[in-house]
């Protein structure tokens, strides 16, 4: 399983799955960080963007994924300020220049881009730019792992383990859930021939029966990781229990912004209620995302779940399992 | 259309969604046998000349850009739509609409490009328009154009004409126009040195006809980028594409942002780029024509037309794989992470 949605893109777009072997298959995991986001958390982002005077700072990947009544991309057409960025650098611009609006950034994402929202909330914090908010729905990886092994459904005999996670997070942070299942496991980059590597690594543990925690991603990905990005993280957020769409509540999983920063929270600062929040019906995506079952298994897909109609997020976001199935005709 | 249903930025992206909006309002309201072929230009006889008209609208955000403007945006993409369809590009219009409080000297500034622009291309501005409108109700300035160009006898081309044998040619580095507005826009300070490719190509469509009776498709991958116009050529054509990843020209710079935003070049916009379909025996002729132009320099080869898996379009991978190359849904959105 390639746990990482840039992975399985990567996948897709060099035609990797055309050049193995039919006995070695690559089953997709929950690394789609729009896709595992919450309904409720996608619900609470529609009723920010709704609230006076706020402006809605977010990537790109949220702006169509459905909630349960809208979307921030219908939203915006209905007038709502919502600005794309690239950073939440640029996010802390727009503070500065609207000191009379609230700006919230959607910090959505794993322990990639979490380093860079708490690095914002810093800056916030030095400048004195009390309009600047974040709301985390930052989700954590190994905690991930670990929940996926324990459903009952796991049939996964190896993990391609992300490489941009793992840059800041670094290998040490997968020892734990390595021990405790003793299933290989390869940190793996990007290109093709580092993914074809890392299946390469993987077959070779699980042919001499000896799993390991393999890096074969050693030019970018460390033991100990980004150490400074790391303090960021901890000085500004804790872990929290997380509810994982389709997997559901895994704990310690994601992170919350720490009560000292709390005048940046936008759960704290800004007062909304989020309607019942319901999940599509019939969508397979919470399968889909443990790798239970694949996007065409799904009675959805391509029937009435397409990019241009989609149900679930999966079939949204440009790193969702379903769009990329998709896209690339896998069938 | 679904109820309280909303136009969104994805209708005008040139993708599948763009397409709905094309086939389900508009073709059934205006349907007619020229309009329904869907091309970059209407084709057309008026008393025994064959015409070729086409417009466009212009309303790129930033107005000036690395490589050009607004200005020569408009004069150059309405040139390459009359080229494309095998015409001599003669007249065009011009159309403004100017948000109150533009700053004149910009306005001057961007006229003379299109002036600029309508003289390397050899086309005169004919008729025009001027509106303008109150504060906030244009984004700074829109231009529209529209174009006639008369259409050899000899020349047929279309984009329903590829045929299986057929190579497939583009005239340069893809990507460039997309990238490079991508970049400038509020949000996103990139430092790199890419600039948009805007050109007029209708003098290299013309020394490309003088090489070769045997140009079946001429095709701007503009909005879209090159996967999108392929794709629609395999559906028009119900023919086959293949075309292999290693011999698509991509600038590194253009690549390396395309990466780091989870962006695929081949369904990024160029404005000065063409896609040509040539029977097998005048390929070589017609690349050594567009290398020679200046806006044909890096021209290549990067794939053929095959009897197998009509409509669809198969690309060969680096790594000696395949996949389909499918057609753009949406706008491209920038990935977390």
């Amino acid at each position: 399983m390639e746990v990482c949605g840039t992975h399985t893109v990567s996948i897709f777009r060099s035609g990797v799955r055309s050049v193995l072997p039919e006995n070695i298959r690559l089953l997709s995991g929950p690394g789609c960080p729009v896709c595992v986001t919450a309904q409720r958390e996608i619900d609470a982002f529609i009723e920010i963007c709704r609230l006076p005077d706020v402006i809605v700072a977010t990537f790109g990947d949220l702006m169509r994924v459905p909630g349960t009544v809208s979307t921030l991309q219908k939203e915006r057409a209905d007038g709502r300020d919502i600005r794309m960025v690239y950073s939440t650098m640029d996010a802390l611009e727009i503070a500065r220049k609207n000191p009379d609006k609230r700006v919230v950034f959607l910090g959505v994402g794993f322990e990639t881009t979490a380093p860079t929202i708490a690095a914002s909330i810093l800056s916030a914090r030095q400048e004195h730019l009390d309009n600047y908010l974040a709301y985390s729905a930052h989700k954590l990886v190994p905690p991930a792992l670990t929940a996926l092994l324990n459903t009952e459904q796991c049939e996964v005999d190896g993990f391609i383990l992300p490489g941009h996670v793992s840059v800041i997070i670094g290998t040490l942070a997968y020892r734990p859930v390595f021990e405790q299942y003793r299933i290989p496991c390869a940190v793996t980059g990007f290109e093709p021939a580092d993914i074809l590597q890392g299946i390469f690594c993987l077959v070779e543990q699980i042919e001499d029966g000896s799993p390991r925690l393999a890096n074969v991603y050693g030019r970018a990905v460390t033991a100990d990781g980004n150490q400074k990005a790391l303090a960021l993280l901890d000085e500004v957020f804790e872990p929290v229990d997380a509810v994982w769409r389709g997997i559901g509540t895994i704990p310690l999983s994601g992170l919350k912004i720490r009560d000292a920063f709390e005048a940046h929270d936008a759960e704290k600062q800004l007062s909304f209620t989020v309607p019942p929040s319901e999940e599509p019906r019939g969508c397979a995506c919470g399968d889909i995302l443990t790798g239970a079952r694949t996007p065409p298994e799904c009675p959805l897909y391509r029937t009435v779940c397409s990019p241009t109609d989609p149900v679930g997020p999966c079939m949204v976001s440009s790193e969702g399992t379903c769009a990329a199935y998709y896209r690339y005709h896998a069938e | 259309m679904k109820k309280n249903e909303r136009v969104l930025l994805d209708h005008g992206s040139g993708g599948k969604i763009a397409h709905r909006l094309t086939s389900d309002i508009l073709l059934p309201l205006f349907d007619n046998s020229i309009l329904s072929l869907l091309n970059d230009g209407a084709i057309f006889d008026i008393q025994g000349l064959r015409l070729a008209f086409s417009t466009d609208s212009y309303t790129v955000d930033p107005l000036f850009f690395p490589g050009g403007d607004i200005g020569d945006l408009a004069v150059n993409g309405t040139v390459n739509d009359i080229a494309m369809c095998g015409a001599v590009p003669s007249y065009l219009s011009m159309g403004l609409i100017i948000e109150e409080g533009f700053a004149m000297d910009k306005l001057e500034q961007i006229l003379g490009s299109m002036k600029a622009a309508a003289e390397k291309a050899g086309v005169q501005v004919v008729t025009g328009d001027t509106k303008v409108v109150p504060k906030g109700a244009a984004d700074k300035l829109f231009i529209n154009t529209s174009g006639i160009g008369v259409i050899p006898d000899t020349v047929r081309v279309g984009s329903n004409l590829a045929r299986p044998g057929d190579r497939v040619l583009v005239s340069g580095t893809i990507a460039d126009h997309g990238i490079t507005i991508m970049t400038q826009r509020e949000g996103l300070a990139f430092d790199t040195p890419i600039q948009s490719d805007t050109a007029p190509l209708n003098h290299l469509v013309r020394e490309m006809l003088a090489v070769s009776s045997q140009i079946h498709v001429l095709r701007d991958p503009t909005r879209g980028g090159v996967g999108t116009a392929l794709n629609e050529i395999a559906e028009k054509s119900n023919v086959g594409i293949k075309v292999f990843e290693e011999r698509i020209p991509v600038r590194g710079e253009v690549a390396g942002v395309c990466e780091l935003l989870g962006f695929d070049p081949m369904y990024l916009a160029n404005e000065g780029k063409l896609l040509a379909f040539v029977a097998a025996d005048d390929a070589d002729s017609v690349l050594a024509a567009m290398q020679a132009n200046e806006f044909g320099r890096d021209a290549c080869l990067i794939g053929e037309v095959v009897p197998d898996n009509p409509g669809r379009v198969v690309m060969e991978t680096r790594i000696g794989g395949c996949r389909i190359l499918d057609m753009l849904t949406g706008e491209q959105l920038p990935r977390i992470c």
